[in-house]
């Protein structure tokens, strides 16, 4: 079928005016981050606010790090991302591999309790879980072993109540059930236990599902705000979005350093960008995955 | 699955119980079981009438907080005034009374965000998703633009957002073009354009995962289906309301489902951009949970809010899945 030309120009014109609307905010950021704050308010009125022109440098980038423990922060972020994706994918699997293989009670049930999970937001437990982590038992191993209560200020409770999640052993008992039983049945004729069969058969052949759930929850972990903010006072182990508070509560007296804030958005924002860019493929169709679920 | 339990069920189960006691955060009491009292405070809500006989401004607000002052003995003992209109004489005047005023105002915000970005979002998705299923050139790079913000964290956006939003910011330089008379204003800081400015930047940032949703479902339809209708010779709209739209029935469902839950925990966007104000226009439920509870360290109290979050939000999903399913 052909489609009219004024139907296709109708297309076109509203692509085009769309990726203005959605790419314009996230230049000018990325612009500014190289301008000092006199030269983004003096570009605000035209064009220039989305070009790198005029006096562009890196020295809001420096003027961030001075200001904030920035290496710190995003060390952090990527070790709290990495333990939860590399646990979470490790303990998910392996849940639904047995709620997807094996042959036990109450497996309807485990799973049906799962996808009731997934409807709970992460808002409404958010108060109560801090009451809870605040009163879990706690080693410390400064000056010998201590035993304290409360997970406040730890990497622990960054990364441990994250770490089992219900949309992710849903997606692998999804994925699962795809990979032919007989696969596993040859395998156990050849002696193998189930944690060989989880390791030589499901695991190779549940890439995609991997990829999915890894992506899935390094962005959230990732972007975690309302937890961090909740649980974590010392600086040493703040994520990156919490350091961007620092830009508004230490205002200097000129008040805000735009460019400052701009760059280390920038900073903490255009590496996952480029990421995405780059596993374009992968990530929408882990995305459109998760929405098969409804 | 030990730790889902510890991390998902405990925290639920703790919230249904924690709702009845009068919990602090960090107090070396144990928490006492305070019964609905939590509750009571929340929901409490009334109308008074109240007249006076002197013409002093003030006097009317005094007949009130007799009523309400500690001790007073009234039913209205404790509560705060929502909202209020007075006689044009200024002598008598009615009242809308409420436990926790803050409450109903969150309340309030948030379910008119919910009811705007819902339809809008979802709305909005599925026009980008048609695009960019259509075969026009560029549509992966017109893909990825859409889904950028989606990528970007939601405090960057809201920190960019508040910039652009300010009284010389891009935002109003943008409408001046367009509009020479446009006179530019701090949208955050107007109580009508407050909420209204946060929901245009929250539909900017989570519309592109939804057309991708929506794009998911587009390409479950077979191309047959398509044919025959192009064979029965159907214009472009028929074939949208015959073929398309029946086939994306689930994903409706589902898209519907997740930006209502989603608009109801507003949050960042709020602690980034506002706290609540300009006079309390954009506080929204979650960041009144949030503010008692660790602020003010009334996790009890908070808890409660949290219920009555949960309560809401299992309830709007039940009734879109039984209403969407009715229409079958």
């Amino acid at each position: 079928m052909k489609t009219s030309p004024i139907v296709r120009g109708t297309q076109y014109f509203f692509s085009i005016g769309m990726t203005g609307v959605f790419a314009f905010p996230l230049i000018f950021m990325i612009m500014s981050s190289f301008k000092d704050k006199y030269q983004i308010f003096e570009d605000l009125r035209s064009w220039r606010a989305f070009l790198p022109v005029g006096d562009v440098s890196f020295e809001q980038y420096s003027n961030a790090f001075d200001r904030t423990p920035v290496f710190t922060f995003l060390g952090n972020s990527i070790f709290i991302s990495a333990m939860v994706v590399i646990l979470g994918l490790f303990v998910n699997s392996l849940c639904a591999f047995a709620i997807a293989r094996l042959n036990f009670k109450g497996r309807g049930v485990m799973l049906g309790f799962l996808i009731a999970t997934l409807i709970v937001p992460f808002e409404t437990i958010a108060i109560p879980l801090l009451y809870l982590v605040n009163r879990l038992p706690r080693i410390k191993v400064i000056d010998g072993i201590q035993f304290t209560t409360g997970w406040l200020n730890t990497y622990s409770v960054q990364i441990i109540p994250f770490i089992a999640s219900g949309f992710s052993v849903f997606l692998f008992v999804q994925y699962f059930k795809t990979i032919p039983r007989e696969l596993d049945e040859a395998a156990i004729i050849d002696g193998a236990s189930f944690f060989k069969i989880y390791r030589t058969i499901i695991v190779p052949l549940s890439g995609p599902a991997f990829a999915t759930s890894a992506i899935i929850t390094f962005l959230a972990t990732w972007n975690a705000y309302l937890w961090p903010v909740m649980v974590v006072q010392s600086e040493r182990l703040r994520p990156v979005q919490v350091g961007l508070d620092y830009f508004f509560a230490s205002g200097t007296d000129e008040g805000m350093a735009w460019g400052q804030i701009m760059a280390y958005s920038t900073l903490i924002t255009v590496p996952i960008l480029l990421v995405f860019i780059f596993f374009q493929r992968a990530f929408v169709a882990s995305v459109a995955s998760s929405g098969v679920k409804g | 699955m030990v730790l889902l339990l510890i991390f998902l069920v405990t925290p639920v189960l703790l919230a249904f119980g924690l709702g009845f006691t009068n919990a602090k955060l960090s107090s070396p009491k144990p928490a006492e079981i305070v019964g609905i009292s939590n509750f009571e405070k929340l929901l409490k809500f009334s109308k008074v009438e109240v007249s006076t006989t002197s013409t002093e401004p003030e006097a009317i607000y005094a007949e009130v907080r007799k009523l309400t002052k500690p001790g007073s003995g009234t039913p209205y003992e404790g509560m705060s005034i929502l909202r209020g209109s007075i006689a044009s004489d200024g002598m008598s005047g009615s009242f809308f009374l409420a436990g926790d005023p803050l409450f109903w105002k969150s309340l309030r915000n948030t379910v008119f965000f919910a009811v705007i970005v819902a339809p809008l979002q979802g709305g909005l998705a599925l026009l980008l998703a048609l695009l960019v299923n259509s075969r026009i050139r560029g549509r992966i790079f017109f893909r990825t633009v859409f889904f950028l913000p989606v990528v970007t964290s939601m405090v960057v956006v809201s920190i960019l957002w508040l910039f652009m939003y300010q009284e010389y910011g891009l935002a109003n330089n943008f409408l001046n073009f367009f509009l020479p008379n446009y006179q530019p204003k701090n949208f955050l800081a107007d109580t009508s354009t407050a909420l209204p400015a946060i929901i245009f930047m929250s539909v900017w940032q989570g519309v592109g995962f939804h057309m991708l949703i929506w794009l998911s479902g587009l390409q479950t339809i077979p191309a047959e289906q398509y044919e025959a209708a192009r064979v029965d010779g159907a214009n472009g709209l028929q074939v949208f309301r015959h073929v398309t739209w029946p086939g994306l029935r689930n994903t409706f469902v589902f898209i519907l489902v997740t930006i209502t839950i989603a608009a109801f925990g507003l949050f960042t966007q709020i602690a980034v951009m506002t706290q609540g104000g300009p006079l309390d226009s954009t506080t929204t439920i979650i960041y009144h949970a949030f503010w008692t509870g660790t602020r003010k360290q009334m996790i009890g109290y908070s808890s409660a809010i949290a219920l009555i979050f949960f309560i809401i939000v299992v309830t709007i999903s039940l009734l879109q899945k039984r209403l969407t399913r009715e229409r079958d």
